[in-house]
């Protein structure tokens, strides 16, 4: 047993997310020596909440990534899945389950057709969801006129705060609905990925998507769980972002899709498919907060933000190239 | 080649539009445009407005399809252009006399050069990471992008740069007897590399690279060299487009046309350039730029809203990238 446990820890030693663990780790020590507010509970769920958002799309994009595919059309799909889930809400009147019912269900029917058209039309999932992003984001807008909704519900505006407690003299803390939401969808894509038949399915496909259909894989109906999850994703990220933000806004989330895809290949998922873990994916995530919110902290002017998290970015592919590199090298020498 | 990427590669090069639909499907819109909006839509004001708005797209989709064509994207073309574009203005509002003279045109002349250079620089930065380091290009173009866009709203502080000298705005805004200044310039960018791309070796290799990358290298060909040249083009493409949008808005910013990033791609992949690499012509992009171009002029004049415009474009790839699919199931 001992054995086993270093054998696996040498395998993990190896791995890209023991690599982005150690930056992290080297970034959160010097920005807690540099900086005291940074290493405090209170920014701890204050990076939580407005990370959420980012966090559970990465997901939903992370399990596309791992089948094979790409998806980037989920920024319209939320934005679409929020509009009519609270506007629908304002006139008739909801309830949690119902709002999270009904986003869930614009969300995956969204995601679903997709899948449909990637699969039956034999269009490239690339092709086919910058269309979709087109549509659905231009018929949004042209049939609602692109106006903000600022009047919610007096229950979702106010939220929910679970597990309050004090900390500190005037500091409450509390599990909110961002947090809540972020935890759920991290377990349950933990869960998919790794400890359900679907999940070694959807590895497979992603992997070599001929060898999985002659093994009488259904890849259709694969594909739109796949897809379909992604589109769940967006509506559940679409609600605690409106939450978060108190309004509606049908314009700004179309264009952030490029943040989430940076924060899951960052976390190692390959374009080519069949590779990608839930852990990475959150060191991913964990790597871009930090250093967001470690440039506001020390103080840099935020226009310079965006300039670090490109060097980051930039510093870190090219790394984990090179040693990719690297070892092919030593192997075929040896 | 595996055979999965094999057959992948076939749907992709089935799935591209093909020229002979393309020209039907203009052809349709011209009826359909002709019936509904009647003699205003092919009045010399319409064309010219037309003609005054390809160019900017045009340019910008030349440069996606160059990294396209070899099996990798630049998502960095439009932070590269704000970047150059920022730069010329910033030489330009700063350091003109107020004098017409020599100094005058020189300044103008040394802005553009400095503008070029600096998208030549991210060009070979792109390059290097790509061809050298063995980054995936979504990858690597994803962090120049954000790098050069962090560049560009740090120094810019987020600020709007504007108020240039006429030479300056004319290209932009000038004609000359009757063809708008910007959309000459979009030939004289899309005639040399349609050339290059069909008959110099260096085209040639471009396309074997979209194909194979690897049997192109164990062919004798200094893949890295070509792609590293190709980023360059790349890039510098980005920097005419920068000197084209500056001069038409008489301004530049850090985050001016950021919705074009992925039409340049739906209109590359609307062009049947292969989203994989490897096929796909300059005349291809042309027609699907114009073809753009019209449904969104039309709606201009149906007075139907430029998102409707959006949601048909996507419509449009949809159809365009089917059809091969169900004309195959015609031929069974």
């Amino acid at each position: 047993m001992p054995k086993a446990h270093v054998a696996s820890f040498g395998r993990f030693r190896r791995s890209h997310e023991f690599w982005l663990l150690l930056v992290i780790l080297g970034l959160c020590a010097g920005l807690g020596f540099a900086n005291a507010q940074f290493l405090t509970l209170q920014n701890l769920f204050d990076l939580l909440t407005s990370y959420a958002f980012v966090g559970i799309l990465a997901l939903g994009l992370l399990v596309v990534l791992i089948a094979g595919g790409i998806d980037i059309s989920f920024t319209a799909t939320a934005s679409v899945a929020q509009y009519v889930t609270l506007s629908l809400a304002n006139a008739y009147g909801a309830n949690w389950i119902s709002v999270f019912a009904i986003a869930i269900g614009i969300g995956g029917a969204l995601g679903a057709l997709n899948a449909v058209f990637i699969q039956k039309l034999r269009i490239p999932s690339i092709i086919v969801s910058i269309a979709t992003l087109n549509i659905f984001y231009g018929l949004l807008i042209f049939f609602t006129g692109g106006k903000y909704i600022y009047s919610l519900p007096d229950w979702f505006a106010t939220g929910i705060f679970w597990f309050e407690f004090e900390w500190g003299k005037d500091s409450s803390y509390g599990v909110n609905l961002q947090i809540l939401a972020l935890a759920l969808a991290f377990l349950v894509t933990w869960l998919l990925l790794n400890r359900t038949n679907i999940g070694r399915q959807i590895y497979a496909m992603g992997g070599n998507a001929d060898a999985a259909q002659r093994l009488g894989f259904h890849v259709f109906g694969l594909n739109i769980l796949v897809y379909g999850y992604m589109g769940v994703m967006a509506g559940i990220a679409s609600l605690i972002q409106a939450q978060l933000a108190q309004s509606v806004a049908p314009t700004v989330l179309v264009g952030k899709e490029l943040d989430v895809v940076a924060a899951v290949v960052l976390g190692g998922a390959s374009l080519m498919g069949g590779v990608g873990t839930v852990l990475g994916t959150f060191l991913g995530l964990t790597l871009l907060a930090v250093l967001q919110n470690g440039i506001i902290l020390l103080g840099v002017s935020s226009y310079w933000s965006p300039f670090f998290v490109g060097l980051v970015i930039l510093i870190s592919v090219s790394a984990t190239a090179w040693s990719q590199r690297e070892r092919r090298t030593r192997s075929a020498r040896a | 080649m595996s055979n999965a990427s094999l057959r992948r590669r076939m749907v992709g090069l089935a799935g591209s539009g093909t020229v002979g639909t393309l020209l039907l499907l203009l052809l349709a819109l011209w009826v359909v445009f002709a019936i509904t909006i009647g003699d205003r839509f092919f009045s010399a004001n319409t064309l010219q407005s037309m003609a005054f708005q390809m160019p900017e797209l045009g340019i910008l989709s030349l440069a996606m399809m160059l990294a396209l064509l070899s099996g990798g994207l630049n998502l960095s073309i439009i932070a590269t252009a704000n970047l150059s574009g920022l730069t010329i203005a910033f030489l330009l509002t700063r350091y003109i006399p107020g004098s017409q003279g020599i100094a005058w045109v020189g300044i103008q002349a040394l802005a553009i050069a400095a503008g070029f250079a600096v998208a030549a620089l991210v060009g070979l930065l792109n390059g290097f990471v790509i061809a050298y380091l063995g980054v995936s290009p979504i990858l690597a173009t994803l962090g120049t992008m954000t790098l050069c866009k962090g560049v560009a709203i740090g120094l810019s502080r987020g600020n709007v740069v504007s108020g240039f000298p006429d030479p300056i705005v004319f290209i932009g805004n000038g004609t000359v007897f009757g063809v708008p200044f910007a959309l000459i310039i979009l030939a004289f960018c899309a005639f040399p590399i349609a050339l290059m791309l069909n008959a110099t070796p260096f085209g040639a290799k471009v396309y074997m690279i979209g194909s194979n990358e690897q049997a192109t290298r164990y062919s004798g060909v200094n893949t890295r060299a070509v792609l590293l040249k190709l980023y360059v083009l790349s890039s510098l493409l980005a920097g005419v487009a920068a000197v084209v949008m500056l001069a038409r808005f008489n301004s530049a910013n850090a985050a001016y046309g950021e919705s074009y990033l992925l039409v340049t791609i739906l209109a590359a992949v609307l062009g049947g350039i292969d989203p994989f690499g490897g096929f796909g012509k300059v005349g291809g992009l042309m027609l699907a730029l114009i073809i753009l171009q019209v449904i969104s002029s039309a709606f201009n004049l149906l007075n139907l809203s430029q998102f409707l415009t959006l949601a048909i474009w996507g419509g449009i790839l949809i159809v365009v990238a089917a059809v091969p699919h169900f004309a195959g199931k015609m031929l069974r």
